[in-house]
């Protein structure tokens, strides 16, 4: 089991620790919902050093990266980002990512923690026969996260990157607390907030420096159970729940992130271009109408159907909206707003509405 | 905190006390604390019958579905209503206010393979 750079802190927080993709975690501190309402309100720090950062390098690298994953990172100008995913030649999603472009001949693939191996392997494969070389640092790497409302002003504190102009899905080299970092304006919680690369080793006084200095503020750290209820929130898919080899782009509702006008072959592309009008099954939302929370494989129904339609990928009782919410796979003929279906939970059928995602928007 | 010595305790973490033979149950501190915040509570409506050790409701939190344990057997007698509308006095109050179900015992002597508070203490101190 890994353990973070970070896990002397988290044991000093009393968090709750769990075996979380071979890294032993911190589920929670003062409790998921007060973690989560502090994210919506002010701001929450995680630890994601489990996460996997794989380096592409290389004059080849963007024409590599464009044959193997679905999206085009060659578009990428120079600090930007994207969301993407690699997918397997059957179409499957393999793993989501986030591609980082931090030069001209530079990129950063972040990978999950479950899926680092096997997105490694894929792209060294997939490498040959370009010119460019794949560094894993995962190892060495670690990443602390900023996120809520108060997420600028209390990271700018500690930086020398000016962070009101670095946009949404841009990264910058700088400083955090004096060592060098790459701070990206990305995130997993529907709030604004900040992605910090860091030195392994420089890890725990950055995090301890940060959470005393913004305690005053509103920050708290936050766990991997406050992240699950936020990316819920903000409808954003979970690999292992929303996707899995047995999901396509189309099918989770991420057919956009997919660009077949990108020039050349990409791993999938046939497979996708075959089901991309006629996905055999859609991500939708639902609210629950009834008591009850729908939790992941819990099968959906038409309202006094016997026969399940489609089955319950992630749900819980949402902090925020203050009702059950939940994603589902359901046919495509069932996924309109508005459509009534039921929830199976244990012995009951619990009614619930087809509504559009995200559940929560943060207010502008 | 300290268990109370009037109950006794089961290792799936209930708590059952007796008054006038009527019995009972909640979860106890450890647990509750160890379930986090507490969104929905479902018990067994009156009427119905309890086995001892086996599964008589859940408890959801916001991350994950525990359920309940039956520490003896009987007929409910009486649900605690108020879990409907506030299943975070579960949480604030396990002990107290948060109790579960009263259950006619079937077999009172089911009683004597349940802890007491000095060795449930213990138990959750090794755990």
């Amino acid at each position: 089991m890994h353990q973070t750079p970070l896990d002397a802190q988290h044991r000093a927080l009393g968090a709750r620790m769990i075996p979380f993709a071979g890294w032993e975690m911190p589920v929670q501190y003062a409790g998921i919902v007060q973690e989560h309402q502090a994210v919506r309100t002010a701001a929450g720090l995680f630890d994601l050093s489990h996460m996997g950062e794989l380096w592409i390098r290389g004059p080849g690298a963007a024409a590599a990266l464009d044959a193997a994953l679905v999206t085009a990172p060659s578009r990428l100008k120079d600090g930007r980002a994207h969301y993407s995913m690699i997918c397997a030649p059957d179409g499957s999603v393999m793993d989501d990512l986030i591609v980082y472009r931090t030069a001209a001949e530079e990129f950063l693939v972040v990978a999950n923690a479950s899926n680092r191996e096997v997105v490694a392997a894929a792209l060294a494969e997939r490498l040959a026969g370009h010119d460019a070389t794949l560094d894993d640092a995962s190892l060495r790497t670690a990443l602390i996260a900023i996120q809520g409302p108060r997420a600028v002003e209390l990271l700018q504190a500690h930086t020398d990157i000016d962070l009101s102009p670095l946009k949404y899905y841009s990264i910058a080299a700088g400083q955090v607390c004096k060592r060098a970092a790459l701070i990206a304006r990305t995130g997993y919680t529907g709030e604004d907030g900040f992605e910090v690369y860091l030195a392994w080793d420089d890890a725990a006084r950055i995090w301890n420096h940060l959470l005393e200095e913004g305690k005053a503020a509103g920050l708290v750290p936050a766990g991997l159970g406050a992240r699950d209820t936020l990316r819920l929130e903000a409808g954003m898919p979970l690999y292992g729940q929303e996707l899995d080899r047995e999901t396509t782009p189309f099918e989770a509702g991420l057919g956009r992130v997919v660009k077949f006008d990108k020039d050349g072959d990409f791993v999938g592309r046939a497979a996708l271009e075959a089901v991309k009008d006629a996905p055999a099954k859609v991500l939708v939302g639902l609210r629950l109408t009834g008591r009850g929370i729908a939790r992941t494989g819990y099968p959906v129904y038409l309202p006094a159907a016997a026969e399940a339609v489609g089955r319950v990928t992630s749900g819980t009782a949402s902090p925020t909206l203050g009702h059950p919410i939940a994603m589902a796979f359901v046919p495509a003929e069932l996924a309109a707003p508005d459509t009534a279906l039921e929830v199976g939970i244990r012995a009951d059928r619990v009614p619930a509405v087809v509504i559009p995602m995200p559940f929560y928007r943060r207010p502008t | 905190m300290a268990y109370p010595d009037d109950c006794k305790y089961s290792d799936e973490h209930e708590w059952i006390r007796v008054e006038d033979g009527v019995a009972t149950i909640g979860i106890t501190a450890y647990a509750a604390e160890q379930v986090g915040d507490i969104v929905f509570v479902e018990v067994p409506a009156v009427g119905t019958t309890l086995t001892a050790t086996q599964p008589f409701g859940v408890i959801e939190s916001v991350k994950a579905v525990s359920e309940l344990f039956a520490p003896a057997s009987g007929k409910v007698v009486e649900m605690n209503g108020a879990l409907a509308d506030a299943p975070e006095t579960v949480a604030e109050d396990p002990h107290g206010a948060g109790w579960l179900v009263k259950i006619a015992l079937s077999d009172p002597s089911e009683l004597d393979r349940l802890k007491d508070a000095a060795a449930y203490q213990a138990m959750i101190d090794a755990a």
